[in-house]
Order: C-alpha cells, then sequence, then structure tokens
C-alpha cells in the first residue's frame, strides 16, 4: 500500500467508501473471472503463438486485479488472495458476461474485444479520477490494456472475414453474446454517488463511447449482423449464471487444499 | 553492532549490479525501474515502480533490491513500488538498448505520450540485420513486455519490446 492510497482512503465518507469496495470488487471480479477463461485456453489454443497470446492477456488481467484490490485493501484492510480464492460464487461481483464458459475461439475473441474495448476506454476515463490512487492504477492499466485491443479487434476481423464457418461462428459468438455485453454498464449499489463525486466514470457516457468503437468495428469493418436481442439488463452483478460456481471451484481448490501454503 | 553509513551513490552502484530475472543482460537501474533511493542514517529506502502489473517476476525484484543493500551492511532497508508516473520503455537506457539488441532482443520504439487507443503498430527493425522488413508473428511473446517478429531480409525469428 503505498502512501498515497493510505492518506486518500482517509479522506472519503462512510457511503462514498462502501461504494467504492463495491465498485473496486466488481472491477476485479470481472478481471479474475475472465482471466480464468482466458487460462483454459493454455495448452488448447489453435496455434502456439495464440497459446501464448492468451496466456498473456489473462495475466495481464490478472495483474489488473491486483491492482484494485491493493486499493480495496487501503479502504478496509481486505487480503487480495483471501478474497479471490476463499469467497464462494455469492459473495463475487463478477457480470454474467465473463462467466459464460469459453466457448469456441470465435467466442472467446469476440468476448474478449467487446471487454477490451470497455475496459480501454473504461480506464482512459478513469484517469482523471478524483481519487489519485484510482487515476494512477488507471494510468498503469491503460497503457497495458491497448495490447489487447489491437489483438482482438484484429482476430474479430479475421474470423467474420475469414472462411464461410469462422464468419458463421464469429455471427453466433456476437448473437449470444450482445445481450450479456449490456450488463458491463450497469452500476453497483452507491455507483451513482460515486459518479457525481468524480471517482468514477459515468458508465452511460461510456456505453455511448464503446458503442461508436465497437459498432463501426463489427458492422462496418467485419460485416457482422447485431442481433436484435434484448439487453441483459435485469439482474445485479449479485445474481450469477450456474457456470460460475464450477469455475471457482477449480480456480480455488488448490489454494483451499492448503490454505496456509506460503511456498508453492 | 554499528554499521558505517551507506552514501545514495553508493546504494545506486549496488542496484545497478541487481539483473532483470527475465532479461539478465540488464539491470532493475538500466531499465529505469529505481525511481528513488533515500537514505536516512542507517536506513535505507528504495522506490521502484513495476514494468507490467501483472509481471511476476515482481516479487523477485523486490526481494533482489532488498538484499543488494542488505549486502551494503545496511540492516534497515525499505523496499517501496508506486504507480506514479507509470513505467515507460523510454526510460531504459541507452546503452541498455545496445545490449538487448545484441542480446537479440530488438529494443522498444519510442512511445511518446500519445493518450489515443490506436490499433497502428510501431516500426521495429531486425535486431540481427537492422532491415525493417519484419513481420510480427506473435503481438505476445514469452514475457509480457515483449513480442514476436521475423525478418523477412535475414529470416531470422526475434523476440522486440513492445513500446509501453
Amino acid at each position: 500500500m503505498t502512501a498515497t492510497e493510505q492518506q486518500a482512503a482517509g479522506t472519503l465518507s462512510g457511503p462514498l467508501r462502501a461504494a467504492l469496495i463495491e465498485k473496486l470488487t466488481a472491477l476485479a471480479d470481472d478481471e479474475i473471472i475472465l482471466a480464468h477463461r482466458d487460462g483454459e485456453w493454455t495448452g488448447h489454443a489453435p496455434i502456439l503463438e495464440e497459446d501464448i497470446a492468451l496466456a498473456n492477456i489473462a495475466q495481464d488481467e490478472l495483474g489488473h486485479a491486483g491492482l484494485y484490490l491493493e486499493l480495496r485493501r487501503a479502504l478496509d484492510g481486505s487480503d487480495a488472495d483471501q478474497l479471490a480464492f476463499f469467497r464462494d460464487a455469492a459473495d463475487y461481483r463478477s457480470a454474467r458476461f465473463v462467466e459464460l464458459p469459453k466457448g469456441d475461439w470465435a467466442f472467446t475473441m469476440v468476448r474478449q474485444f467487446l471487454f477490451d474495448t470497455y475496459e480501454a476506454l473504461w480506464l482512459d476515463a478513469a484517469r482523471t479520477s478524483t481519487y489519485a490512487p484510482l487515476a494512477e492504477v488507471a494510468e498503469k492499466a491503460f497503457r497495458e490494456e491497448k495490447f489487447h485491443l489491437q489483438h482482438t479487434a484484429l482476430w474479430v476481423e479475421r474470423l467474420a472475414l475469414g472462411t464461410g464457418e469462422s464468419r458463421r461462428r464469429t455471427q453466433a459468438a456476437l448473437d449470444e453474446l450482445w445481450p450479456y455485453a449490456a450488463q458491463l454498464f450497469q452500476p453497483v449499489p452507491g455507483e451513482a454517488e460515486l459518479v457525481a463525486a468524480r471517482i468514477v466514470p459515468d458508465l452511460d457516457k461510456l456505453r455511448g463511447s464503446w458503442e461508436s468503437f465497437v459498432l463501426p468495428h463489427l458492422t462496418g469493418k467485419c460485416g457482422l449482423t447485431l442481433p436484435d436481442a434484448p439487453a441483459d439488463a435485469g439482474a445485479g452483478r449479485d445474481t450469477h449464471t450456474e457456470h460460475l460456481a464450477p469455475l471457482l471451484a477449480e480456480m480455488q481448490s488448490v489454494a483451499r487444499a492448503v490454505p496456509n501454503a506460503e511456498v508453492w | 553492532m554499528t554499521t558505517l553509513p551507506v552514501t545514495p551513490e553508493q546504494v545506486w552502484t549496488a542496484l545497478a549490479a541487481v539483473p532483470d530475472p527475465e532479461i539478465p543482460v540488464v539491470s532493475v537501474t538500466d531499465m529505469g525501474m529505481v525511481r528513488d533511493v533515500t537514505v536516512d542514517g542507517g536506513r535505507v529506502s528504495v522506490t521502484f515502480t513495476p514494468t507490467f502489473s501483472g509481471c511476476p517476476a515482481l516479487h523477485v525484484i523486490r526481494d533482489s533490491i532488498g538484499e543488494a543493500v542488505r549486502a551494503l551492511g545496511v540492516q534497515d532497508v525499505e523496499v517501496r513500488s508506486t504507480l506514479t508516473p507509470p513505467w515507460t520503455t523510454d526510460w531504459i537506457q541507452p546503452d541498455a538498448r545496445e545490449r538487448l539488441r545484441q542480446y537479440g532482443i530488438a529494443p522498444p520504439a519510442p512511445a511518446g505520450d500519445s493518450a489515443l487507443i490506436t490499433l497502428d503498430i510501431e516500426p521495429t527493425r531486425c535486431p540481427r540485420c537492422d532491415s525493417f522488413n519484419v513481420r510480427m508473428t506473435g503481438s505476445f511473446g514469452p514475457t509480457l513486455c515483449k513480442r514476436l517478429y521475423v525478418c523477412d531480409a535475414c529470416r531470422e525469428p526475434f523476440e522486440g519490446f513492445k513500446s509501453v
């Protein structure tokens, strides 16, 4: 924990502090769960370079989760490993969008592209946060995220304009993922106050910038069609898919088997 | 037991011998990771900044910095990390760039301070034959800080530093 973090944490009122803890947890949980889904390709990706690329992307996302959880630690003294490995599904705050099984390569690339764009734009906007420790984290992570976006934007294009089969799979992935992506723009409890204090970016505005980036790419450059499926904005982040619990059972198994391990 | 006080210069010299665990031809000071050294009586405080936030070598780097300072006879060592200002490949020293090149890793192009999300890829030169006639074969490499290329002039595959 840095001096800036400790100092800044002391300046937040009770309700803002609680809302920020909730928001940081949601941000970290999306990264942890998506990183695990990406990690499931290690040893299974279509070509060696992509195996390496996706493992790198997963590692970056875990790094970002670590940064967010450090910020949370300054607010409530919680421990990142405890939160990642000893919390049950009901206490996770991940979006259903990142919980869905990894699917085929097109599904993984379309999801990662939609997420990377959202994350890069969120971080870009969060660089001006009035909460200095968050602005520092955003500045750091933003520089890493642009490499993901370059990579996944190219993959979506390559698959959409590739063979008939790759196009069919890419369109099917978009059809399934599009409604779920709406949940990324759903605020956590207390987020309106955080936005008013200019601690986090406004998700409504962010959604506008996200659409003006992803739509020309998907429907223009890649020639894909947007589904008219309704957006999944219903339940909040305390409602999960049936896929989260089995994912956590696998991800947490080693840590829970040897809870006091100091050397791995 | 009393120990002789060390100077900040001695600490910097000691840190210049701490290798980057993933690229041993350069040190943590060559990489621009050490941001500050303060000596207050018998207490030494070193501030470093991570290259990539998910870098698995961070713990090793932190421990190696502490050990290098303790090897000077200092008992009270504090190693702190900071994210501000964020690390950039522009801080890699010119002689270290040359050592990277000789090691077969293309040094990073200037990162600049462009804030825009861009899909353009920076120009890279083959570390063996200096040709710009190179192709990126993987936008990610064996470590978070590198990408994979092949040179179409000399046909050699090589790794290149990302410009961050």
